[in-house]
């Protein structure tokens, strides 16, 4: 009989079943990512107010999966939307196709494009998940669908309380936060 | 009314699907389809069996249920966006196919990586591969009736793809190496995250060990099973892990040295045995080696460039897209053209958990892939396993796919 074996097997298994539990029960309780992952875009704006994507196509053209559509026109002095020529007329992001290899952010001239943290992109129809210019620029909020009571840092050693569920962009950052992928680094 | 084995086999061959029958005994025989979506097959692959009574006379796998042309996609992209195919290959070990591909492009483009892009890469590609062994570790287990080593290597493995997540921003097709070096360089406070690892999977191995090594049932179901020799594996160009076991001491980070390997010391565990066991034993000691490895980056990662800073290849910094009008030319060419690679052709070939990762880039001189073709080690391995199985049970023929660790995404590409 090899019962010694099997009992150092069992040992393994039974020690194994005190030690902290790994698992998450998500949604109730998430794991917040770390700065850099790649989620969700949003579009920029000057601190007065101005966009700050000049509409060049760029993103557009750097896209492997032919996700962006980006259509730019002239700006007015009555109608001023950007510093400079050019605006983005139409600014969309079908989120079917995007990989979130996050070429376009690095494609973008004027740091306009970035990629927020939020991953939790569903929805009901096809419509609904190619985005808009008005979803995308910052005014818009980035509202979790399902708040959580309880969050993990993004390495799972220490776990927030979270009070009043429904959350505005990401809680780690100050209300003009936005987390610099290219860094990983925050700047205000 | 059954119909009888000869009248199938015509009937699969008239269809076309690729089955074929080698003996002449056809009404004793029986043919089985395993796959494609069987949960022992790991992924869409399609095994046509025949079988006498429970004993497999013949194995055929019928591969291609996953092909989506990646090869021929790289060529609709530049050389930098490329990466974002490859990366999705062999989808258990994205850093492998970035790094074969990055050399590739690197050789044709006649560039150097500075030092610490090149540790960086080994730091991220060690770790890839013992998060690789241990979703084998985990499905090799489960396939033998252990579900908790499915649970204990997926643990571990997520700790690492943390890991990824806090260099590259993804968990999976990262999109990290690139030619020239890194994508960027690691974040603040990697090290703690890194060595916390390394404190952790030693003894996680050791308990692995301590759950399967010695079991009987283990034992039982791998030891003599699946035997394949070394002459065998020559002949079927069978490379890494397997080839390993059955007693071919061949190993590229050390015969063919690429990046900053011949900085670190390690040893290439082998084995003799050629069966599901020595395969076991081998990626095993890979994982300590590996760990063993990591260490010494650890240690010695140098500080410098993460990536080739030449203007020609590398978009120009923020502060001096700011600053320079002829920084935002450089930065609008390479994004809306990318760079021009010299016409030729390199072959550059890495060790990825899975053997030889090769990848053959073709350049007409322009600023897309004339070709990419990817020699994955999963898709060569597969071959090995109708020498594995045959006159073998068809539970052993379970243990030998799992221990042949095949990646369909890499197989199909």
């Amino acid at each position: 009989m090899a019962l010694p074996e099997i009992l150092n097997g069992m040992k393994v298994v039974i020690t194994n079943v005190f030690k902290r539990k790994e698992t998450i029960s998500y949604p109730e309780v998430r794991r917040q990512p770390y700065p850099r992952f790649k989620g969700r875009h949003i579009l920029d704006r000057h601190p007065d107010g101005l966009e700050k994507c000049i509409g060049c196509e760029l993103c557009a053209g750097a896209c492997p999966a032919d996700a962006i559509y980006v259509v730019g026109a002239e700006n007015t002095p009555e109608n001023r939307f950007s510093p400079g020529e050019r605006y983005a007329q139409i600014y969309q992001i079908n989120y079917l196709r995007c990989i979130f290899c996050g070429l376009c952010v690095e494609a973008c001239p004027t740091e306009a494009l970035l990629m927020t943290t939020e991953f939790e992109l569903s929805g009901d129809s096809r419509d609904e998940l190619i985005y808009t210019k008005e979803q995308l620029i910052v005014d818009a909020p980035i509202i979790r669908h399902w708040p959580a009571k309880t969050e993990y840092s993004p390495d799972r050693s220490e776990k927030v309380k979270i009070k009043d569920g429904g959350m505005v962009r990401d809680a780690r950052y100050p209300e003009n936060f936005l987390p610099d992928t290219r860094t990983g680094k925050g700047s205000e | 009314m059954s119909r009888s084995a000869d009248a199938i086999a015509e009937a699969f061959e008239a269809a076309g699907h690729g089955a074929y029958v080698e003996s002449f005994d056809r009404d004793e025989r029986m043919i089985i389809n395993m796959g494609p979506v069987h949960p022992a097959t790991h992924g869409v692959l399609r095994l046509v069996l025949e079988l006498d009574a429970e004993t497999v006379v013949s194995c055929r796998p019928v591969i291609g249920y996953l092909h989506t042309g990646m090869e021929k996609e790289c060529e609709d992209q530049n050389w930098r966006s490329a990466i974002t195919i490859v990366t999705r290959m062999d989808y258990l070990a994205p850093f492998f196919n970035e790094h074969g591909y990055s050399i590739a492009v690197e050789e044709l483009l006649g560039i150097e990586v500075p030092k610490r892009g090149q540790y960086i890469r080994v730091l991220i590609s060690e770790l890839n591969r013992i998060s690789s062994h241990l979703v084998w570790f985990g499905t090799q287990g489960l396939d033998m009736g252990a579900i908790s080593a499915m649970f204990y290597g997926f643990r571990e493995r997520e700790v690492i793809l943390d890991f990824y997540e806090m260099v590259t921003g993804l968990r999976m097709n990262n999109n990290y190496v690139i030619p020239g070096g890194v994508w960027e360089d690691l974040p603040d406070g990697w090290r703690p995250v890194v060595e916390n690892i390394l404190g952790l999977l030693p003894g996680r191995i050791q308990e692995y060990e301590d759950l399967l090594s010695e079991n009987p049932v283990f034992l039982e179901r791998t030891k003599g099973i699946g035997t394949i020799t070394a002459d065998e594996c020559g002949t079927l160009s069978t490379t890494g892990p397997i080839a390993r076991a059955a007693g071919i001491d061949w190993d590229l980070r050390r015969d063919m040295p690429y990046g900053a390997y011949p900085d670190f010391e390690f040893d290439v565990p082998t084995a003799t045995e050629g069966d599901v066991y020595a395969r076991y034993t081998v990626r095993m000691e890979e994982m300590r080696q590996s760990v063993r490895i990591l260490g010494q980056v650890v240690d010695g990662m140098p500080d410098g460039d993460y990536k080739n800073m030449d203007p020609k290849l590398t978009p120009p910094s923020r502060s001096e897209l700011n600053r320079s009008m002829e920084a935002v030319i450089h930065h609008f060419k390479l994004v809306t053209q990318g760079y021009t690679v010299p016409a030729g052709e390199a072959y550059a070939a890495v060790e990825s958990p899975r053997g030889e990762l090769g990848v053959y880039a073709v350049s007409d001189g322009g600023t897309a892939p004339y070709r990419v073709h990817v020699r994955d080690p999963s898709f060569v391995n597969l071959q090995a396993l109708p020498v594995m199985v045959r006159d073998g049970l068809v539970a052993d023929l379970i243990a030998s796919i799992a221990s042949v660790d095949p990646v369909l995404g890499g197989v199909d590409r």
